[in-house]
């Protein structure tokens, strides 16, 4: 089992936007601040698929290839705010066993994902 | 107005076929930084373009109640049988797992199998939608 190394992704307003449009959710929270704090949030957020998809990312790199992931999941717990300069998203993996990596995934330091797991391939 | 109680173990429409190319998963991949080279398997939460899709057709059935703008995405998880490679032709079926009301907010459970075209199932996505009733 390869180590696990915490890495550090940054978000951009830009990337939400290729997002929205390869993922097929135009959802305005996610590109327009004006919307976004007319619902209460307190600028754009991003999209929870757009977290679990880094999660995703993450576990490709560690592990050098990708389509091991067997099974992949965690509740949306906390917004990731994206102001007008970006965020950073740092995630950081743990081997339950010998196929299994918990993750932390946090923004400034809070946990963003309730129990992100995911199950390899055997 | 709370969904209707009945939604609870019905199963939509399958969503119309969707074609995976090498343009929707390498764009995909490039949103989120992903490394994909050409004929690597899909993110493993690429299958998210199909299931949202069931979603949609969920959240817009007139007959549900549901608001669109009152929903949040609550949690999701993928069980993958399969990567999802270029060339799949997807199709998702979702079926309402569960609903829970709490006090002005419905818990809407959802299970999208996605199948080839061969009928195989290739992922299974599961999703938790929260709809806040409102007034």
């Amino acid at each position: 089992m390869p180590e696990l190394t915490p890495t550090t992704y940054a978000v951009t307003r830009e990337a939400l936007v290729a997002y929205a449009e390869a993922s097929g959710d135009p959802n305005p929270i996610h590109q327009d601040p004006e919307v976004a704090r007319s619902v209460g949030l307190p600028d754009v957020i991003a999209h929870g698929m757009f977290t679990l998809a880094l999660a995703a990312r993450y576990v490709d790199e560690q592990l050098g290839e990708p389509g091991r992931i067997a099974e992949l999941g965690a509740k949306f717990t906390k917004p990731v705010v994206v102001p007008e300069s970006g965020t950073e998203v740092e995630i950081e993996g743990t081997w339950r066993d010998e196929r299994t990596i918990a993750l932390r995934v946090t923004c400034a330091g809070e946990s963003v994902l309730g129990n992100p797991v995911a199950v390899l391939r055997a | 107005m709370a969904v209707d109680a009945s939604l609870a173990g019905r199963t939509f429409p399958p969503t119309p076929a969707y074609d995976v190319t090498e343009r929707s998963v390498s764009d995909f991949a490039a949103a989120t930084g992903t490394p994909y080279s050409p004929g690597d398997p899909a993110p493993a939460t690429f299958p998210i373009v199909v299931a949202f899709a069931a979603m949609q057709s969920l959240m817009k059935d007139p007959n549900v109640g549901i608001q669109l703008h009152n929903v949040v995405h609550g949690q999701q998880k993928f069980v993958h049988e399969r990567p999802v490679a270029v060339g799949d032709r997807l199709t998702a079926t979702l079926t309402v797992s569960g609903l829970r009301q709490i006090a002005g907010t419905d818990i809407i459970t959802t299970s999208s199998a996605i199948t080839d075209d061969s009928g195989a199932l290739v992922c299974t996505a599961e999703a938790t939608l929260v709809h806040k009733a409102g007034a």
